[in-house]
């Protein structure tokens, strides 16, 4: 039932702590919204989860397995940098993604190549950020990973690409199957996608609530929240 | 704020209103079939589960019905349209009154005012 799991997990970089004794849990088949201020721990919360770090203390679980390498097969990671060859057009590093994972669909590529419209033929080092963020997220909603984790995917574009990424994400995620967690500063932009968030700040997770309870038992929306639970 | 939503009421519940509204307006007639939970979610930028809880909060309603495999109508029940529409009325009416009223007019100036309103127009 729940896809991830934090049982007292601590990470710390040199010294530094990111997070504190951080428990969690999140079921499936729901969109979560991870939000705090800059330098809570929302970045190495999904680092852990996609297994790209390990804690320093306790246990992260993610489809029902201890978070490591492997456990890419299952999570798509949507990183906050670009992680593509420059010298591949388009069209070839979906062909390349089609490669590394056996759980890329290709004519869910094609559909969201179309959605997004970018040209296929088009260089990477070409292509201006907006459309770089595009590419990113069309490669990234391709595969049929059962968890789906994106490191700010709104942040730096501009409002047409990214009403075009929240569109997408609304369109093309198949909830029945997948799970997506998302940090994200654009808090109202995201909200009505959200089924649930989680507010983190200094390496600790403060509140976990839904958002229609948000809603209907306060009458506030999720700014207003954030600012009670977190400041 | 994306897809015209309010910041204090549950998104599913304004797209219930939103639905009714269009029903009520004739833009979706009785029998006619609603977008997929899929299509519904990219119009308004919301995710499926909340369309999902909509449709299914519709239903309750007895506004829409589901057919297996086929998708989600607007009922072909003509009385419960019409008094889906004479609901909305009455709920506008209600909440214009309340509102008058907390401003200190009395039942003469409403209606007068009012007729004054629909004779201009």
């Amino acid at each position: 039932m729940s896809i991830v799991k934090f049982a007292n997990v601590s990470k710390k970089y040199y010294g530094k702590v990111a997070l504190d004794n951080a428990n969690l849990e999140l079921p499936s088949g729901k969109v979560v919204g991870l939000i705090g201020p800059n330098g809570s721990g929302k970045s190495t919360a999904l680092k852990l989860m996609a297994g790209l770090i390990r804690p320093n203390k306790g246990a992260v679980t993610v489809c029902g397995k201890p978070a490591g390498r492997r456990i890419s097969d299952e999570v798509a990671f949507l990183s906050e940098l670009d992680t593509f060859y420059s010298f591949f057009t388009v069209k070839e590093s979906i062909n390349f993604y089609h490669g590394q994972y056996r759980d890329f669909d290709l004519d869910k590529a094609e559909q969201m190549l179309k959605f997004m419209q970018l040209n296929p033929d088009a260089r990477v080092k070409d292509l201006s950020k907006g459309n770089r963020g595009r590419l990113k997220i069309a490669l990234t909603l391709s595969r049929r990973a059962k968890l789906i984790l994106m490191d700010e995917p709104l942040s730096g574009l501009d409002p047409i690409v990214r009403e075009l990424i929240i569109k997408s994400l609304a369109s093309f995620i198949d909830l029945e199957q997948q799970t997506v967690i998302m940090s994200t500063h654009e808090v109202s932009e995201i909200e009505p996608l959200l089924d649930l968030v989680v507010a983190i700040r200094d390496g600790n997770v403060l509140k976990i609530d839904e958002i229609d309870h948000i809603r209907e038992e306060y009458n506030i929306s999720l700014v207003e929240w954030m600012k009670r639970v977190i400041v | 704020m994306t897809g015209g939503f309010n910041e204090t009421q549950p998104i599913y519940y304004q797209l219930v209103q939103k639905v009714i509204l269009q029903i009520v307006r004739g833009d979706l007639k009785a029998g006619e079939k609603l977008p997929s939970v899929r299509e519904m979610g990219g119009q308004f930028k919301v995710n499926p589960n909340t369309v999902q809880r909509a449709y299914a909060d519709l239903e309750r309603l007895n506004v829409v019905e589901t057919r297996r495999g086929l998708g989600t109508f607007v009922t072909e029940d003509r009385n419960r349209l019409t008094q889906l529409r004479e609901q909305l009325k009455h709920e506008k009416i209600d909440t214009f009154i309340k509102d008058m009223q907390e401003m200190g007019f009395n039942a003469r100036e409403i209606k007068d005012g009012l007729n004054e309103h629909l004779s201009d127009n």
